[in-house]
């Protein structure tokens, strides 16, 4: 008898557990050649909200985790990544991708993860400084986590590209709540389940499915949002974040570059982003 | 006042009672009705604090949180009570002197309620002379327990004595009752013995107030009211700290007591965090955005 296969349910990622969004509401994935690969779940703002709620929650005591142990927990998502490499590879092959080109992302992926792994614990010495001042004080500054993040995705280079945007963020101590790429979210919603099998405390990450246009308003708006980044180049959608984000004064950062492949696409300014630069002014000599 | 027939109070059927309280959380609610519920359950609230580590200074601050809950919307309700211990309750009747907020205290050793009947006596009348309007007393729980139903009325009976004018609201701490049966029962002793208000939980204990033990209290309510015609008050407390919460609420007091009931003189919220969430509810439905915790004064 011919086997039937049983094909994978995917949904959100929300305060490390797997819901179904809120809405009950659901879009499909198609292939090139218009064949039905999966529903997803077309999240809400409602879904958003609850995200940040968790993200808000958790967000102290990851920034409060040390350098070293952030950095061990995301060497611990590229060991996961690795042992789970054929999979991902395979699910963006369903989506398009020569096999040469799914297996340099998933690969670049992993490094990708080591890399600001190692960056944890020092980001910090190379952008601190000791200032100069003509008074009679210890001036220094160094970097703050600014809090909750929320990411869109960048539509290409689903699995890469997200990594890419997320790892920097939450390597400097902020929580976030993503989009996934519209288009082929199918790699980044499975990487959740990596995230969940590694030491990622529940709700650092949160990785939401669904449509760029409805969801888009909501990320730049909600006032418990402190920093948001986009990937992409709609002009229009740029200037909505902008306009929006100006509500709480939140942080905009527009990644327009497409190329997530290459080796300008990871450095320390990427943790830079988001963070707070805090100077102190330490009497001396009172 | 007589002691009740505990040989006719009804059993309950635990499931029903879960499966009914399921359908309350799934109406939907328009967003007018929304905002007029938001609007009724702030007024509901009693802005608690219970804590071994409060000062004269944080009950202040909390009674000017009651009065001011957030100057920058217009038009919403000032919350119903104060609720706090017995030597906290004249700095709070001094903070609101001149407003229409109540001022509640906990009474007959809070929260355990192990302590003598004389100790229990002197603590309420204590809260009651410096100027408490309503006292939230505990049962004693061991005694239920024990099946002592005789003792349990007694001492509600004696307390309600010495509240003078103060109103008595009767907090069965239905976490360590066990059962539904004896959430019932107990809702019966207090009821007859003379408590204005039922309460669930003193908010120490987990679980603390569920949807299902107050839906089984509101019920003793509505018997009570159809054999006396008399309206006694419902007060579900702890673990109520979200909107959509306290809407559950409303929705299965309407559908239970009917409209009646749907005021603070009947009705009360025991929370504390539940306030700015209503508030972050409202904020967002002038404005059109999420609301950030960091524009709401502190609890």
């Amino acid at each position: 008898m011919a086997r039937i296969n049983v094909l994978k349910t995917y949904k959100n990622f929300i305060g490390g557990k797997f819901p179904r969004t809120e809405s009950g509401r659901y879009f499909q994935i198609k292939n090139g050649n218009e064949e039905l690969l999966a529903n997803m779940c077309l999240s809400s703002r409602k879904d958003f909200r609850n995200a940040v709620v968790v993200a808000r929650k958790v967000q102290k005591s990851w920034q409060n985790a040390t350098a070293l142990n952030r950095g061990q927990v995301l060497y611990r998502v590229a060991e996961m990544l690795e042992s789970r490499k054929s999979q991902f590879i395979e699910e963006l092959m369903m989506t398009g991708l020569s096999k040469s080109h799914a297996k340099n992302e998933v690969e670049l992926s992993i490094d990708r993860l080591i890399y600001y792994a190692g960056w944890s614990d020092k980001f910090q010495q190379v952008f601190s400084s000791v200032n100069p001042v003509a008074s009679n004080h210890f001036n220094f500054s160094l970097l703050q986590s600014v809090g909750v993040v929320s990411v869109i995705s960048p539509n290409d280079y689903s699995l890469l590209g997200m990594i890419s945007v997320i790892a920097p963020i939450i390597v400097g101590g902020n929580t976030c709540v993503i989009l996934s790429s519209e288009k082929n979210p199918m790699a980044s919603i499975s990487f959740a389940e990596v995230l969940n099998t590694s030491d990622v405390p529940s709700g650092v990450v949160n990785i939401l499915t669904g449509k760029r246009k409805e969801l888009l308003s909501h990320f730049a708006s909600h006032k418990d949002v402190n920093a948001i980044i986009y990937c992409g180049d709609n002009n229009q959608e740029i200037k909505e974040i902008e306009h929006l984000s100006s509500e709480n004064l939140k942080r905009v950062k527009i990644y327009k570059h497409k190329n997530w492949d290459h080796n300008s696409s990871q450095s320390p300014f990427f943790i830079e982003t988001c963070q707070e630069l805090k100077t102190i002014w330490h009497p001396n000599k009172v | 006042m007589s002691f009740p027939n505990l040989l006719t109070v009804p059993k309950i059927d635990k499931t029903g009672v879960e499966e009914r309280v399921n359908r309350f959380c799934k109406r939907s609610i328009k967003n007018s009705s929304k905002t007029h519920g938001l609007h009724l359950a702030l007024s509901m609230i009693d802005l608690t604090t219970l804590d071994g580590k409060d000062t004269p200074e944080n009950v202040k601050r909390m009674c000017y949180k009651a009065n001011h809950l957030h100057d920058s919307l217009q038009g919403i309700p000032k919350v119903a009570a104060v609720c706090v211990y017995p030597t906290m309750v004249k700095y709070a009747k001094k903070e609101l002197k001149g407003t229409k907020i109540n001022v509640a205290s906990v009474a007959t050793g809070f929260p355990s309620g192990q302590s003598s009947l004389d100790v229990k006596l002197s603590d309420t009348k204590f809260a009651v002379n410096e100027g408490a309007d309503e006292i939230d007393m505990v049962i004693s729980r061991g005694k239920f327990l024990a099946g002592e139903y005789n003792f349990v009325y007694d001492e509600i009976a004696s307390v309600k004595e010495v509240c003078g004018k103060a109103h008595l609201k009767v907090i069965l701490e239905t976490g360590e009752l066990d059962t539904l049966d004896n959430v019932r029962k107990a809702s019966e002793i207090a009821i007859y013995a003379g408590a204005d208000f039922i309460k669930t939980s003193t908010g120490k204990i987990n679980p603390a107030s569920t949807m299902s033990v107050a839906y089984v209290m509101l019920n003793a309510i509505k018997d009570y009211y159809k054999q006396t015609g008399i309206k006694i008050g419902m007060k579900p407390a702890g673990g109520i700290s979200s909107s959509k919460i306290a809407l559950q609420y409303l929705v299965m007091l309407n559908e239970t007591l009917g409209h009646e009931w749907m005021n603070k003189d009947l009705f009360r919220f025991g929370a504390s965090s539940l306030a700015n969430d209503i508030l972050m509810q409202l904020q967002r439905q002038e404005s059109g955005y999420y609301e950030s915790i960091d524009y709401f004064s502190k609890d």
